[in-house]
């Protein structure tokens, strides 16, 4: 594994871009340049992929410190190797994804809704803000309540409030047993079937539907696994790890379409969407992948009025990524990006046209 | 870690205009101003600390909070929200020149969602009610702050409280999914939903933990589990600290998450077992309780790793409580030993470091250096799974010097907890407590950084002032004050 701490040449760059009023585009492992709003031609790379290395892991306090720039790669294999995984599963679209760049994104996988997501695990980061300050921002503790929560605050805010240099994550045992259970049933039965599952003790780890079946992964020690699996009936599939990775990835041949590809974030009892195109229920309905033509308005009208939001996911060209963020909480977004980057440096127009 | 930061009542004519303006939006009975009306919101549950407020509003309705948050904009006066006073570092400790905005009336349960398993409630609600009203449906709320029967989840939220099952089931921060909050300029505003996600950054995170001083929350929507069919709890005790240390990493490293994992030192076992009667072997030096829940069978066979990780840390004795009273016995000594502690010295105070676990024999072992040099008793509770510390100090209120060198031991074990790469509170919050505390957590950029992002919400500074983050003159005093013992020269630089 690479070790290298590029901390000091990155906190130049940011000094002297601030300096000159040059705008930084923030670059790890360029994988997931298509999500989000297409950067400002005018930004300068930042790039910060070599920025690589483990500061700590220490397995039995179950956190691991490493550099952003560290592949997701190599953290999963050294994580695998202690029998350990970073729980929400990130999707990594490519082989280049960092650590830095998923947390950026704010992205996580299959296991979302039962694990949690990429902000639950996140410990603590190093940053370097708009005005070339390194700071340091919770630690390598499970509990830690001094200052703001400005580590969480960092996942899934695209890289505009600040440059994530090391970062400190929960990682949890991997479990003994998975076991994926495979139900031939109708879209609308296979949400009232994972309704009925929500309320239950159970150990569910994901949850997809796809095409006419629905697939039930369940988790943990053998023997319970076992037992939950002749309750819940179904038959088992084979090579269900590869079929979870496909999905995380966008591999399936679902994702074969040339449509625009929509996500769509909905509260758990959402009744099937009608919309044209395919649809790929993942996170026990929750969230669902759409390949359509439909006009975004109505895409996104219909999922608001079901309590939730659409993103188009790849190639949003000049369409906002926060499409739907409420019109009451933008100029409060403005005033917290100010009060991190103030003079705008970071990944411009990434989130919104705007800034 | 002392309340010295003297803070000069309110101008009289001032006053009367604020109450004046106040008087059409609220009841009667919403509006306090008379001195024994006030004197009930001195303190909140560190009550060392006590300032009167100028002027306490206890509002019925989110129409009220905006409103009266839109005075105190305009007038540039102080508000410090409370919900059920039962913090543990000040963070609601008045302000004589300001409001208290108690929000105690709050308190009712307005929707469990069975089928989605939410909760929506009102943030005077009581942490352990919603629990009680989930239950019928086979649901509870899982955060479980020791003072679940009486605190509440604005307070909660405010705090991002933990409690014993946080290491299996996180802490609030992961267990709501939306509030509502009414900013200082009378907005309400709704952050996360009921989705996994929403657009734009993570307000909701960042509403957890920031202590009033962003917004005030009316209204809390929560994630509720369904409950574990099997609950078992071990109890193993040890001759040694490090050996129980040990065995604990042991018991993580096999890659068993218990749901509740607690450790207490002699001192503290000593005194729970008196006052509690729960049966601990009161010549342990060290004891935890390991919980583990799910369903029968994973239960079974995790309890079957921890017995043998157990024998081979080398436990002087071990049993596994047999039923539910035993069960609830061995619990009630740990759930009491604040009480229990109390009960052996005139006053204790309550500390809440978080530090690494492999630090843990390292840090008890200067802890009791600290003990000896400043001749005070410390008994230690320890939410071992998550490596976060209570020590509690034993000191007499009443003999002169004794809260000052008391308070003075605490920052040196909140500074030890820095030093080995943990943290001054856990859960607890900053408060006002250790305000001093996180000059030594953070630097000056940090410190500025936060309070830009404050600014963001609240320009003027009138949100909880004073609690969470130091001013940098206050870091540059207390900096100076460490180094020369009570001496501050040139107070006019700063030093960090």
């Amino acid at each position: 594994m690479t070790d290298q701490d590029l901390s000091s040449q990155l906190q130049q760059q940011v000094l002297h871009a601030s300096a000159e009023k040059q705008k930084l585009e923030i670059r790890g492992g360029n994988s997931k340049s298509f999500y989000g709003r297409q950067q400002r031609p005018e930004a300068q790379l930042l790039e910060v992929g070599g920025h690589t290395g483990v500061i700590n892991y220490q397995p039995a306090e179950l956190v691991l410190t490493v550099r952003t720039g560290t592949p997701l790669s190599e953290i999963n294999a050294l994580l695998e190797a202690n029998h350990q995984v970073l729980p929400f599963e990130p999707p990594a679209f490519g082989s280049d994804a960092t650590l830095g760049g998923t947390l950026a994104c704010g992205l996580s996988g299959p296991s979302r809704p039962y694990e949690g997501s990429a902000r639950d695990h996140i410990l603590g980061l190093q940053l370097l803000n708009g005005k070339g300050q390194v700071l340091r921002f919770g630690g390598e503790v499970m509990k830690n309540v001094a200052g703001y929560d400005t580590s969480r605050l960092m996942v899934g805010a695209f890289g505009t409030l600040g440059v994530l240099l090391e970062a400190s994550m929960k990682v949890l045992p991997a479990a003994a047993t998975q076991h994926t259970l495979v139900h031939e049933t109708t879209e609308s039965e296979a949400l009232t079937q994972i309704d009925r599952l929500r309320s239950r003790y159970l150990p569910v780890t994901a949850w997809c539907y796809a095409e006419g079946r629905a697939f039930t992964r369940l988790s943990g020690s053998k023997q319970n696994v076992a037992a939950v699996c002749k309750t819940l009936g179904g038959e088992t599939l084979a090579r269900a790890d590869v079929r979870w990775r496909e999905l995380r990835e966008h591999q399936l041949p679902f994702f074969n379409d040339p449509r625009p590809l929509w996500r769509l974030s909905l509260p758990s009892g959402t009744p099937p969407i009608d919309l044209s195109g395919r649809q790929l229920l993942d996170w026990g309905g929750c969230q669902r992948w759409l390949l359509s033509d439909a006009d975004a308005p109505l895409i996104q009208s219909k999922c608001r009025e079901a309590g939730g939001h659409a993103e188009l996911f790849r190639d949003a060209g000049s369409i906002d990524v926060f499409q739907d963020l409420d019109a009451s909480l933008i100029p409060l977004h403005q005033r917290i990006k100010a009060s991190f980057d103030p003079d705008g440096l970071f990944n411009p127009g990434r989130i919104s046209a705007e800034w | 870690m002392s309340l010295d930061n003297h803070v000069d009542p309110m101008d009289p004519a001032l006053r009367a205009r604020f109450i004046e303006a106040l008087t059409p939006l609220l009841p009667v009975h919403c509006l306090y101003t008379e001195e024994n009306q006030l004197r009930p919101f001195e303190s909140d549950g560190l009550a060392v600390y006590r300032r009167r407020p100028s002027v306490v509003a206890l509002p019925e309705t989110v129409d009220q909070i905006q409103a009266i948050l839109q005075i105190c904009r305009d007038m540039k006066i102080p508000v410090v929200a409370r919900g059920a006073g039962t913090g543990l570092s000040g963070g609601a400790l008045p302000r004589p020149d300001g409001l208290t905005l108690g929000l105690s009336k709050f308190n009712k349960i307005l929707h469990i969602d069975a089928d989605n398993t939410l909760a929506v409630v009102q943030p005077g609600v009581r942490n352990l009610a919603i629990s009680e009203a989930a239950a019928p449906h086979g649901l509870y709320y899982a955060p479980d702050p020791s003072s679940q029967i009486a605190c509440s989840i604005g307070g909660n939220v405010a705090e991002n409280a933990g409690g014993v099952h946080c290491l299996k089931y996180g802490l609030t921060v992961h267990n709501v999914v939306q509030v509502k909050v009414v900013t200082i300029d009378g907005d309400l505003l709704t952050i996360g939903g009921s989705s996994l996600d929403t657009p734009g950054f993570d307000l909701l995170a960042l509403m957890h933990g920031s202590e009033g001083l962003l917004a005030v929350v009316v209204e809390v929507t929560v994630k509720l589990l369904p409950a574990p069919p099997v609950a078992k709890v071990l109890l193993a005790a040890f001759d040694d600290v490090q050996k129980a240390g040990d065995t604990v990493a042991e018991i993580i490293a096999a890659g068993i998450i218990p749901a509740g994992l607690e450790m207490m030192d002699n001192a503290a076992i000593v005194a729970a077992d008196a006052f509690a009667k729960c049966g601990y072997p009161t010549d342990a030096q060290a004891l935890f309780l390991c919980e583990l829940d799910g369903s029968a069978e994973e239960v079974e066979e995790q309890m079957a790793q921890v017995i043998a990780l157990v024998e081979a840390g080398g436990a002087t004795q071990h049993r596994v409580a047999a039923d539910e009273t035993e069960r609830s016995k061995l619990w009630k000594g740990r759930k009491s030993a604040f009480p229990a502690v109390g009960r052996i010295s005139p006053d204790y105070y309550c500390m809440d470091g978080t530090i690494p676990r492999s630090k843990l024999a390292f840090v008890l072992n200067r802890m009791r250096e600290l003990s000896e040099e400043y001749e005070l008793e410390i008994a230690n509770v320890f939410h071992a799974g998550d490596g976060n510390l209570h020590p509690l100090i034993l000191f007499d209120a009443s003999v002169e010097g004794q809260l000052a060198k008391t308070e003075e031991m605490g920052g040196k074990i909140l500074e030890l907890c820095v030093e080995v790469g943990g943290t001054i509170t856990g859960e607890h919050g900053v408060g006002m407590e250790k305000i001093n505390q996180m000059c030594v957590q953070f630097g000056r950029d940090e410190i500025t950084q936060f309070h830009a992002l404050k600014a963001a919400f609240d320009p003027d500074g009138l949100l909880n002032p004073g609690k969470a983050i130091p001013t940098l003159q206050r870091c540059a005093e207390f900096g100076a004050l460490h180094v020369h013992g009570g001496e501050v020269p040139h107070p006019e630089l700063e030093r960090f």
